[in-house]
């Protein structure tokens, strides 16, 4: 009995350990972008570095402003938002109420592939067949641009939209649908007026976890938008993120540069937050 | 007159035949109480009434039913328009995630009445219609699912009586409900006797004795007996009947 006992308080203080270790590493990765974060704005000034719209860090006089990178980030996020949600949604009320049995399980499983497929691939088909298309169909000198980014996080996000979508759609209680049935609706006025209605903090949920997967994505937009400090002034322009602006440089930074790395780390990580703490707020609300 | 008319209708479920040869004319303007054991095919027989039966892969359906003369199967009729004349309550009140107000609107809005004055209309013909008015005039905007299960039911009912049926199919609309919720559903359903068809299935014997004029008596998917309910209970033409109702077996 008292073994047992024993055995009970052990196994419970490993389990405490195991997630203290967890939250332990989030509070340190806080802790550390905010101390290695603040010394380079205090010195380029918080409004020089986020609103600064050259970046030439080993320039002889260097500019460290940032604003390019933000605005791409929040561009390429928006316009993959604006195709993927649609195609999304769409596919999902498919699944979840339209497609046959087979059907959906086929289209599931390749949804889940697609979410499998690492972002150095997509990065790579990117470059191969979209960033060239790109350049023909719209006969511009670099097809490795902001809309070649924003396709390809389209198609990266769809899974995460698809299957969050899908799993609130198919929570609907019947019951909603059958009442609605029963009054003489067709079934896709049922699925439209009631199921997705029923279903709206889950599918806005999965909406905010696809924002947040398009703004932390780093490699495969790396690949495809060429890579250079530009603002984002059209759609073919070559430009590079708030990730990749961190990723490009690291390796042969110092000094000042390298602490305006940090800095810009902490900005991506302060919207990371921001975005979860969207989604953690639209999933409390679909518990209720 | 007979608002429907089945003739020797059979449906299975893929291999499982759950209705046997089912002829019964169902009485306008008069409440049709269906009883019988559990699983003897009373839900299978209601929905098949307004085709609600036609969603669940595998069904088959024979024989003919009528719904003022014409043939629910036929390729004229457009199913949803059938929905709209025969509605349903379900057993478990179902109300929309949305307002009361909406609720009600559902329907004739699908129906393609958009005019705000007329709606508001509906809205409150209904919820008389379903002796709820007064409970709920002040909340219609409140949420319905924040009603008591005895008020949903009601709104339930309301919700099929805005679109105008001619004939509400019921089924075991006072299962999940307590006692004077369940009489005044009871009370309500007499009233809509005197516009509306109504077909009831029942497990509760003294329910269909208070309130039907009809009864028939279902037994492992066969109509064993169909009559008015005073001469089914009161003399049973089948032992079955008989035995069912005096409480021998079910
Ligand atoms: N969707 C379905 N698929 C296959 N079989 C079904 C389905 N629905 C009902 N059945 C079968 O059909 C038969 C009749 O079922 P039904 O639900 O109509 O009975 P019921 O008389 O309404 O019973 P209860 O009083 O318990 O509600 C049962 O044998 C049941 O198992
Ligand atoms: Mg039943």
């Amino acid at each position: 009995m008292k073994k047992n006992q024993l055995m009970e308080k052990a196994i419970h203080g490993l389990f405490l350990v195991l997630g203290l270790i967890t939250v332990g590493c989030v509070l340190l990765i806080t802790v550390y972008l905010v101390i290695s974060g603040i010394p380079a704005i205090r010195e380029i000034g918080l409004i020089d570095f986020l609103f600064g719209k050259e970046w030439a860090s080993t320039a002889s006089e260097p500019k460290y402003g940032i604003l390019p990178f933000i605005l791409t980030s929040i561009y390429g996020t928006t316009g993959a938002i604006l195709i993927g949600v649609p195609v999304g949604f769409m596919t999902a009320v498919y699944l979840s109420k339209l497609a046959s049995p087979k059907v959906k399980s086929v289209m599931q499983s390749a949804v889940s592939l697609l979410a499998g497929i690492s972002s150095v691939v997509y990065g790579l088909v990117g470059m191969l067949v979209l960033v060239l298309g790109i350049r023909k169909f719209f006969d511009v000198p670099d097809g490795a641009s902001l809309l070649a980014a924003i396709i390809v996080l389209a198609i990266m996000i769809l899974p995460s939209i698809i299957k969050m979508s899908v799993t609130a759609l198919d929570a609907v209680p019947k019951e909603y649908e059958d009442a609605s049935l029963a009054l003489g609706a067709t079934p896709i006025e049922t699925y439209f007026k009631v199921s997705v209605p029923a279903a709206k903090s889950g599918i806005a949920a999965a909406v905010v976890l696809g924002v947040g997967r398009a703004i932390g994505e780093a490699m495969a937009v790396m690949m495809v938008a060429g890579n250079v400090p530009n603002m984002p002034d059209s759609l073919f322009q070559s430009v590079r993120f708030l990730t990749t602006a961190v990723s490009s440089e690291m390796a042969y930074s110092s000094g000042l540069q390298q602490q305006a790395l940090f800095s810009i780390a902490l900005v991506l990580f302060l919207f990371i937050m921001l975005i979860n703490a969207t989604l953690n707020f639209f999933l409390k609300r679909e518990k209720e | 007159m007979s608002m429907i008319t089945v003739k020797d209708m059979c449906l299975w479920y893929g291999d499982h035949q759950a209705l046997h040869h089912i002829n019964i004319e169902i009485p306008e303007k008069s409440i049709t109480a269906f009883i019988g054991p559990s699983g003897c095919g009373k839900s299978t027989f209601l929905k098949t009434l307004n085709r609600m039966n036609d969603l669940i892969p595998g069904v088959k359906i024979t024989g003919d039913i009528r719904y003022e003369g014409t043939d629910i199967f036929s390729r004229e009729v457009d199913v949803n328009n059938l929905r709209k004349k025969i509605g349903m309550v379900f057993q478990k009140p179902n109300p929309f995630p949305m307002s009361i107000y909406d609720n009600i609107a559902y329907g004739p809005r699908t129906h393609g009445i958009t005019n705000k004055v007329q709606l508001d209309e509906i809205v409150e013909s209904a919820l008389r219609g379903a002796a709820i008015w007064d409970e709920v005039k002040d909340r219609l905007k409140k949420n319905a699912l924040g009603m008591s299960g005895g008020q949903q039911q009601r709104l339930c009912i309301a919700r099929a009586l805005a679109v105008q049926p001619k004939i509400l199919l019921m089924d075991e609309p006072t299962s999940a409900l307590d006692p004077i919720s369940t009489s005044r559903i009871e009370e309500l359903v007499m009233e809509l006797k005197e516009k509306y068809t109504i077909v009831m299935v029942t497990h509760n014997m003294q329910q269909a004795v208070r309130v039907s004029d009809y009864t028939a008596f279902f037994l492992l998917g066969e109509l064993v007996e169909f009559g008015k309910t005073d001469d089914s209970f009161s003399q049973p033409q089948d032992k079955r009947t008989e035995d069912y109702i005096t409480g021998r077996f079910g």
